[in-house]
């Protein structure tokens, strides 16, 4: 299949369970070598082939990605979490020498009165609550500056006001760059007006609005063809 | 021709007596990723219960009957590993399922105080075991070349342990739970599968193989309470290298440790042997890191 | 709301603790024996060690079997400049017993003191960099990676004592008499070596700190954490397990001069396997992750081994095994997690982290406690 981003774009990947929408991720953030086929990126740089380079490579390039499971480090207070996200050199030397400066400080700062965990700032990221976890990793997106940014389901598992505060967050995050978002919950998608992408299989099966998607017959065959994602798409998670 | 074919039959040979040993782990670390530091004591066990029979065929018994000592002490040997096994998965290891290096420390701690009821019990020196009269002498194929028969021996009994423990895992029902347990756990439990069970006994078994190696071990050469720290770190390698959760990597591993062992040995001097051999397996690991590590799942790190 | 330690009046308290403590081992050879300040000044050296490990696992989620090598590595350096200066321009006598007519090439240098103190850090860090590389590069973690360094114990305990001719076989190296010209035994001489000690245990534990709090230190804990999710914010976790096994190496071997200084002999057993677990032990016994942990734990354990294995050789063994047990299954953060949890709020940091970073580097742990997406 075939899936090209422009600049400054939102895109959703949809499709019923094991279409390969969280491959499609591993593939463009590196997890994943593909067998064939090519990644190519311009960034900041020229046009580069992704598939070829080692994920931090692919990271610095400006790459992000979010995992469907939060993935945070409990280890560290959500201030250090922060602090090692933020856009920097990440070379070992450097690292050991960085300061944090009052322009840092004020980036982070503003970054968590954004995720609303300031006052959280110096608990461990490993005691806060599922909702919290994934706008800390958010938080950590934001900070890290990436030209295109690679989300896996990123409300699952959301009470419907976390589903809220989580949408409003993504709106500040589209603005300045090109964003994947792969989501089961139709509902959420259907807000951001922006294209469809519909994978089924490995396979791309329609592009288009949410209401070109909807309307398209083989999407319907698809997603009705088997009742339990049938479900998934009306009583969304 | 001669000294290359002894040379290959030492190979072989080596390699029996790794595998035998790796066996175990190839259960207790490969399939439930326990790493059991106190597998070399588990060998001590096995060692120590043929020496026990022995003894006791020594002393009570007509002195006729003492060949037939060596199936009993093969069968005591795994009777009593797999009871200790059984014991220290129950009393320790089950808390620490998930946590590797704390299970390594662990155990190594168990191993620890093992051999030094060993030492406290049979005293810190070797002691020897005769071996029964049946296996002395050897298979002579040409001049200069013999096969001692307890080499051959020790070869079946390797090919057997892995006969069994393929039935065991792969053709039996009480195998089948075991892989279910070990791929995925939940859902095992969920089926109505005792895991608890599967677990302890899955490490008993490796625990009683180990047994058996160790019995083995009395048919080469003397025994002593640190008898199994000799060989445990070159399991592990064999595990390493095979890759881990089959069978039939750990007996590659194996083969391939204990023929280059002979080789380099037979080449150069035994300390710069093994340090070939372990140049080896880092350089080996370079080009085949896999069986390491494959993750692939939707969370990270989980 | 939880309340972190960095109050101010924590603070002072704990400030005055370690002034206190400094000030304690300052003041050692006025209240000590001799036997017993050597006794000390082996454990601070050991407490070296012990800082450098616990960089490497309770900071960066790395666990070396290895140390020991590190250790003997640093060690043989000291001794080697020694059996020198004991020899006078003569060969070392066990070369001569082993039939070598002259120096090694590789000996000849370390007639110099500087250099073979430089080596004595600069060997082990460099053993580290070449095994790091070839082992994280290749994201070989965890416990194959801990498999790997103690295959390394083994291969070099043997090669130290198969190359007789070069390293003294298994009775090692021994029969120093002087530094600088100075008699070894001589009172000021061991007093001075005792500061020296004491200063080198300070500035690695200084430098230890300054790593751990810096961010450096952030993102090796990030490591331990999450090795998959430090990679793609964009930083190689390799270069960085690296950095902080080769750190670890090098203060193992800073360690292993110190303790040949005070004991007059080294040997291939002390870089064997049961040394090098050893001093994983005093890390989990003082508390892994916190840098006064493995000091306290470096030291006590020392201490109360001298006392028990003199008395008693069999218990010790017993009480060695024991306690790797109770570390770690009852008290995963060591007697300083231990006086954390009693001091009630205050601990600030769940020392157990295995669980929660730890299983990154396996594949599917066998019981996982958590769900996974």
């Amino acid at each position: 299949m075939d899936l090209e981003l422009q600049p400054g774009e939102l895109r959703f990947l949809i499709g019923p369970n094991g279409a390969g929408k969280t491959t499609m991720l591993d593939v463009l953030c590196g997890k994943v070598k593909p067998s064939s086929g090519k990644v190519i990126f311009r960034g900041r740089a020229n046009a580069v082939d992704v598939s070829k380079r080692r994920e931090h490579e692919i990271a610095r390039l400006g790459i992000g990605r979010k995992f469907q499971t939060p993935s945070v480090f409990p280890g560290l207070t959500v201030d250090e979490n922060l602090e090692i996200a933020m856009s920097q050199n990440r070379g070992v030397w450097a690292v050991l020498r960085a300061k944090t400066s009052k322009f840092d400080r004020m980036r982070i700062e503003a970054n968590l009165e954004l995720i609303g965990l300031a006052d959280k700032k110096r608990l461990r990221a490993g005691l806060l609550s599922h909702g919290e976890k994934q706008w800390l990793e958010i938080g950590m997106l934001l900070l890290q500056e990436p030209e295109v940014l690679l989300l896996d389901e990123p409300v699952a598992g959301m009470t419907d006001r976390e589903t809220e505060k989580t949408g409003e967050l993504l709106r500040q995050i589209v603005r300045k760059r090109t964003v994947v978002v792969v989501e089961h919950d139709m509902e959420f998608v259907r807000r951001f007006a922006s294209r469809v992408t519909v994978m089924h299989e490995g396979k791309l099966l329609k592009e288009g609005t949410m209401e070109e998607v909807q309307r398209d017959e083989r999407v319907a065959e698809v997603y009705l063809g088997r009742r339990r994602d049938a479900d998934a798409v009306g009583s969304t998670a | 021709m001669a000294l290359w074919l002894t040379q290959l039959f030492n190979g072989l040979s080596v390699s029996s007596i790794l595998l035998l040993i790796a066996l175990g782990l190839a259960i207790t670390f490969g399939l439930m990723r326990v790493i059991n530091m106190a597998h070399g004591e588990f060998i001590m066990i096995g060692a120590y219960s043929a020496y026990l029979v022995q003894k006791i065929f020594q002393s009570s018994l007509p002195q006729g009957w003492f060949d037939a000592y060596y199936p009993l002490a093969l069968l005591l040997a795994f009777a009593l590993a797999f009871a200790i096994g059984l014991l220290l998965e129950t009393a320790l290891i089950r808390f620490l399922y998930g946590r590797p290096l704390d299970s390594l420390l662990a155990t190594w701690g168990v191993g620890l105080v093992l051999q030094q009821l060993a030492r406290t019990i049979f005293g810190a020196p070797n002691v020897g075991v005769t071996s029964p009269s049946w296996l002395d002498g050897g298979l002579r194929i040409m001049t200069g070349v013999v096969f001692p028969y307890k080499r051959l021996f020790i070869l079946a009994l390797v090919a057997l342990v892995l006969l069994a423990m393929y039935l065991y895992i792969y053709r039996s029902d009480a195998g089948r739970r075991m892989r279910a347990v070990m791929q995925n756990r939940d859902m095992a439990a969920c089926l109505g599968i005792s895991t608890r069970r599967v677990d302890a006994v899955t490490f008993a078994i490796g625990s009683g193989i180990a047994g058996v190696a160790g019995c083995a071990l009395t048919l080469i050469g003397p025994i002593g309470p640190t008898i199994g720290t000799n060989y445990i770190v070159d399991a592990f390698m064999v595990v390493v290298l095979g890759g881990v959760g089959k069978l039939i990597g750990t007996a590659a591993g194996a083969l391939g440790i204990g023929m280059l062992n002979t080789l380099f040995e037979w080449g150069s001097t035994a300390s710069l042997g093994k340090v070939l051999v372990f140049l080896c397996i880092v350089a080996f690991l370079q080009w085949k890191p896999m069986g390491l590590f494959a993750v692939r799942s939707r969370s990270l790190d989980g | 709301m939880p309340v972190s330690p960095t109050t101010t009046r924590g603070r002072l308290w704990l400030l005055a603790g370690y002034g206190a403590a400094l000030l304690l081992l300052l003041a050692a050879p006025l209240y000590l024996s001799d036997f017993r300040l050597n006794l000390l000044a082996k454990c601070l050296a050991f407490a070296i060690a012990a800082l450098g490990l616990d960089l490497l696992w309770g900071y960066t989620g790395i666990l070396s079997l290895g140390h020991g090598v590190f250790f003997g590595l640093g060690g043989y350096a000291m001794a080697m400049h020694l059996k020198l200066e004991a020899s006078g321009g003569k060969l070392p006598d066990f070369m001569g017993w082993t039939g070598v007519a002259k120096l090694p090439w590789f000996w000849e240098p370390f007639r110099s003191f500087a250099f073979a103190a430089a080596m004595g850090i600069v060997l082990p860090a460099l053993l580290a960099l070449f095994l790091g590389f070839f082992t994280f590069r290749n994201r070989i973690r965890g416990v194959y990676f801990t498999i790997l360094t103690q295959a390394l114990v083994i291969i070099v305990f043997t090669l130290f004592v198969g190359q007789q001719k070069y390293t003294g076989g298994t009775n090692g190296l021994t029969g120093f008499a002087t530094l600088f010209g100075e008699p070894l035994k001589s009172p000021g001489m061991k007093t001075a070596l005792y500061f020296a000690t004491v200063a080198g245990l300070l500035a690695a534990f200084l430098l230890c700190r300054y790593l751990v709090k810096s961010r450096l230190g952030k993102v090796l804990r990030a490591i331990r954490d999450g090795e998959n999710r430090v990679r793609f914010l964009g930083f190689d976790p390799s270069l960085y397990q690296m950095a902080a096994f080769a750190v670890s190496a090098a203060l193992a071997g800073l360690a292993g001069m110190f303790f040949v200084l005070h004991v007059g002999i080294i040997s291939p057993s002390a870089m064997a396997i049961v040394p090098s677990v050893e001093m994983v032990l005093w890390v989990a016994i003082g508390g892994r992750g916190t840098l006064i942990g493995a000091v306290v734990g470096a030291v006590v354990l020392n201490e109360a081994k001298s006392g028990l294995s003199e008395s008693f050789p069999d218990m010790w063994t017993f009480f060695l095994g024991g306690l790797f047990i109770v570390a770690t299954v009852f008290l995963p953060g060591g007697l300083v997690g231990l006086v954390r949890q009693l001091a009630g709020p205050f601990g600030r940091r769940n020392p157990s982290h295995e669980q929660l970073g730890e299983s990154s580097g396996e594949q599917q742990p066998v019981a996982p406690r958590e769900h996974s997406g």
